[in-house]
């Protein structure tokens, strides 16, 4: 960019040409004023139960010390049979997802197949060994498909883990505890689900990255189940986003109608070329 | 060399003669166009004629931006494609012989030479359908679509740069 004539286009992809002037910026401005990326420290966790599999996360995305978002999603949609819950730095996770879900979708249309689990754990553990850790991406891929219902953790640095049950995030210490005491092989579906979510609640007490609602994702055979917020928090506050009042809660005085009389002075018609 | 130590002589035969082939210069594009296809070395040769910096049309010299990549991923990104073809070719040479990377790699030569005038935007059908990158979506084709790039390359400079005359 620094060329004033461009001798070869530049290739698509990601561009390092602003680097190193980013670099010297950061020396520059002395001691933490460059805005931070918008991080998830989150407790996200899946269990895999009889019928399928239950994914659970907090709502809370923090950037440094303050909340950013107290109602974010972290539970993506892959594919019709799959979800993915993400932790990490929000921008990455959420681009990431969105890919894996378009290519899995192009396989779809392809094949006329719903695709498998491992199918997505492949694709994204090729991707983000590509960059080395620098897309910051923990995420929980559950999903069911012909094989079985599948749990798989995929970490930044591209490491893959096939689990039946699984936490992460800044709270993964404490959701962990409550599902090692409380999972058994072939749990009923409210058994899982009180376990996810007892899980959740533990990572929100217990760490500052995680809080607010919880949101809850039952996938079985038969379809999805997402349930968003599955539990809210008790410290919500009831502001008003949208004032709109219902029509009559302002009295009506008085009503004068003045018809306006209107006459057509010119009229001409275009025809849209729709070829 | 691993390849020789390990090659029958008529392997080497066929390495030698596709090497002398690829030495053949084609009328319509320059020797350094053609060096830009190889994996770049930082450092070792700046972009001027006669080995020397241009500060025309590149600007002041950096001995530190040319020696070191600014960011981790700079040169892996620059060469993946690159890499992973060499990677694959080699794997495919050891399990089914010279003749399959040979075929593909004469496949892929040919549909990378379909491509318009350097300014304008090709659309690399031919190449993607072989490399299977017509079925899938990555990062490449979200960010920095060159159909959207802010900056316009002077015709003329573009397509004397392609030629190796500039």
């Amino acid at each position: 960019m620094a060329l004033s004539s461009v001798l070869q286009t530049p290739a698509a992809g990601f561009n390092f040409d602003n680097v190193t002037r980013n670099a010297a910026l950061e020396g520059l401005s002395e001691g933490g004023q460059t805005p931070k990326p918008l991080k998830t420290g989150t407790t996200i966790a899946g269990v895999v139960f009889k019928d399928g599999v239950v994914l659970g996360a907090d709502t809370r995305a923090t950037s440094s010390e303050v909340v950013a978002d107290k109602m974010c999603a972290k539970i993506h949609y892959i594919s019709p049979n799959i979800y993915c819950c993400g932790a990490g730095t929000a921008a990455d996770t959420e681009k990431t997802t969105d890919l894996l879900s378009s290519n899995l979708s192009i396989f779809s249309l392809n094949s006329g197949r719903n695709p498998r689990v491992v199918m997505a754990v492949n694709i994204l553990q090729d991707m983000l060994y590509r960059y080395h850790g620098q897309v910051g991406a923990n995420l929980i891929l559950g999903g069911v498909d012909c094989t079985g219902n599948h749990l798989y953790t995929v970490g930044p640095f591209g490491s893959v883990n096939k689990v039946p049950y699984l936490a992460m995030g800044s709270g993964d210490l404490a959701a962990l505890g409550i599902l090692e005491d409380g999972f058994k092989h072939d749990l009923e579906l409210e058994k899982a689900k009180e376990l996810v979510r007892a899980s959740i609640h533990a990572g929100i007490m217990s760490d500052l990255g995680s809080g607010n609602n919880i949101d809850i994702c039952v996938i079985t055979r038969q379809g999805v189940d997402y349930i968003r917020p599955y539990q809210e928090s008790e410290y919500r506050n009831d502001r008003k986003i949208k004032y709109k009042y219902r029509p009559g809660t302002t009295a009506v005085l008085t009503e004068k109608i003045v018809p306006l009389k209107l006459e057509v002075v010119q009229e001409s018609v275009q025809k849209m070329d729709t070829a | 060399m691993f390849r020789n130590y390990c090659a029958t002589p008529a392997d080497i035969q066929a390495y030698q003669k596709e090497s002398a082939r690829k030495g053949d210069t084609m009328n319509s594009r320059g020797l350094r166009s053609q060096l830009k296809d190889s994996v770049p070395v930082a450092g070792l040769c700046p972009q001027g004629a006669y080995g020397v910096q241009d500060s025309l049309r590149s600007g002041f010299t950096s001995i530190k931006n040319e020696l070191l990549p600014s960011h981790p991923l700079e040169l892996s990104e620059k060469n993946f494609h690159l890499n992973q073809d060499k990677m694959n070719f080699s794997t495919l040479r050891n399990i089914q012989g010279l003749h399959a990377p040979l075929k593909l790699q004469m496949e892929y030569r040919a549909a990378r030479q379909i491509q318009r005038l350097p300014f304008l935007p090709s659309s690399n059908l031919a190449l993607d359908t072989l490399r299977g990158s017509d079925e899938c979506i990555g990062f490449e084709d979200i960010l920095c679509d060159p159909a959207q790039s802010e900056v316009m390359g002077e015709p003329h400079m573009m397509v004397e740069y392609k030629l190796g005359l500039l």
